[in-house]
């Protein structure tokens, strides 16, 4: 039987074997009679997909793009100008190359590049704030419908998608904020229910691959750096005496290294920058990583497929097994990524606030 | 002889260099990501052969410090792409 088998798949392969030939003088001809396409560069596409753009590209559809055009929105020197991004005004272009490469410049009357005009402060609706305003719209609908059903019905048990939420929601304020704010974490935890939320469905939102999913959301390192930003804040700003006090004069550290030069401050002092900074890395790095493999393995199918039209399609079943693979993977570092952002937010507002106790020599003499 | 010319056509033009360098870096962060997270899990399974009953705590420890030693080797991964594209 197994000796049979192992006929049966010999004969299959010889078979597409055969088709995989005759495919590829057909594509030859196609060639040809094109007048030759343009060679599939994988690194462009997986650029293209992780960046920014001003437009969102949805799908290709033999010569015709189909996406979807964001308005542009300019500040130049004091007048805001707005276009569609299909239609490009004579004054302004998208520069593609030197160093405002990526940018909308000022184009003089002959159509170059105007260099003495500043570059326009751009607050153009881009596909990844499109994205924002979408994963906006989820994180009102879902929260404001699960809070109108608790102040309607206060006593009564919940049920269907609010159990489903009420287990993540008191699993962030019981395993992770008040361990690690103590007593007053009532008045951080709306930031900090909103970061986990915001970032768990940007992520979540990055991994479907059609319309209203798909950008890169988390992954903008802008996006990231708000974030950061926030807590940073949060954290300078409540800040009580005995915490800038332990940055400048730490327990416990050997008087030699705060006195003639003082490095143990200056180590606080980076550390309170790194923090914030390390946050921003993680969540932007882990996010981007993961679209990189993902499209990595789908550029791999179309490099392959150039080569010969089988081997594309041979390669088709392996890339998309390690793909679903790694979107379980993706799904898990998802809500990963977002528990380890707001843990640490949570650990250092808990250090920010920490009220300690004054050790008294009393206490140890007395124990004798 | 050739050394020498491989050497000052190197000096001359560091791109190709930055491209190695990058990829070495990366092949550094990804040793000593697995090197920690290795250690991490393993001891993460002795403790839970110790003590069984404390297998939720242990799991949900070891997957924060695994993800912050990912954190820290993304940032290496991230240097590394800043040293192929500047």
């Amino acid at each position: 039987m197994k000796h049979f088998n192992h006929h049966i798949f010999r004969a299959l392969f010889f078979f597409i074997l055969m088709f995989c030939t005759s495919a590829l003088f057909a594509n030859e001809k196609e060639k040809e009679n094109k007048g030759g396409e343009e060679k599939f560069n994988a690194g462009e596409m997986i650029i293209d997909h992780i960046t920014d753009a001003h437009e969102w590209h949805i799908m290709t559809v033999g010569e015709t793009a189909v996406t979807i055009p964001l308005p542009i929105i300019l500040y130049d020197n004091g007048r805001i100008v707005t276009f569609l991004s299909s239609h490009f005004p004579k004054e302004y272009k998208l520069e593609t190359e030197g160093t405002n490469k990526g940018k909308i410049v000022k184009v003089s009357e002959n159509g170059d590049v105007d260099k003495n005009a500043g570059v326009p402060l751009d607050f153009s609706i881009t596909k990844n704030t499109l994205s924002l305003f979408f994963s906006l719209i989820i994180l009102c609908v879902i929260f404001i419908s699960i809070a109108r059903l608790y102040t309607r019905n206060p006593n009564s048990a919940p049920k269907g998608f609010q159990n489903m939420i009420e287990f993540v929601i008191l699993f962030i304020r019981d395993e992770v904020i008040k361990p690690a704010i103590g007593k007053k974490y009532e008045r951080y935890m709306p930031y900090l229910m909103t970061l986990f939320f915001f970032i768990f469905f940007g992520n979540l939102l990055g991994l479907v691959p059609f319309f209203p999913g798909g950008a890169n959301l988390t992954g903008n390192i802008a996006i990231t750096m708000v974030l950061a930003l926030f807590t940073f804040t949060i954290t300078t700003f409540s800040g009580n005496k005995s915490y800038w006090l332990h940055m400048i004069n730490t327990p416990g550290a050997p008087w030699w290294l705060k006195i003639p030069i003082p490095l143990m401050p200056l180590v606080e002092l980076i550390g309170v920058i790194t923090k914030p900074f390390v946050l921003m890395i993680r969540l932007f790095a882990n996010i981007s990583a993961g679209h990189i493999v993902v499209l990595g393995f789908m550029a791999l199918i179309f490099i392959f497929g150039q080569i010969n039209t089988g081997l594309g399609y041979g390669t088709s079943i392996f890339s998309v097994a390690f793909s679903v693979f790694i979107g379980f993977l993706e799904l898990l570092v998802a809500f990963l990524q977002a528990f380890v952002f707001t843990l640490l937010s949570s650990l250092y507002f808990g250090m920010a606030i920490e009220e300690h106790e004054h050790h008294e020599k009393n206490n140890i003499e007395q124990a004798h | 002889m050739s050394m020498l010319s491989v050497i000052m056509e190197a000096a001359n033009n560091l791109a190709p260099i930055a491209k190695m360098g990058a990829g070495i870096g990366a092949g550094i962060a990804a040793i000593g990501a697995g090197i920690g997270i290795g250690r991490i899990g393993g001891s993460a399974m002795e403790a839970i052969a110790r003590q069984p009953e404390a297998m939720g705590d242990i799991r949900t420890n070891m997957i924060i410090a695994a993800a912050l030693i990912e954190g820290v080797a993304l940032f290496a991964i991230v240097i590394c792409v800043l040293a192929i594209v500047l």
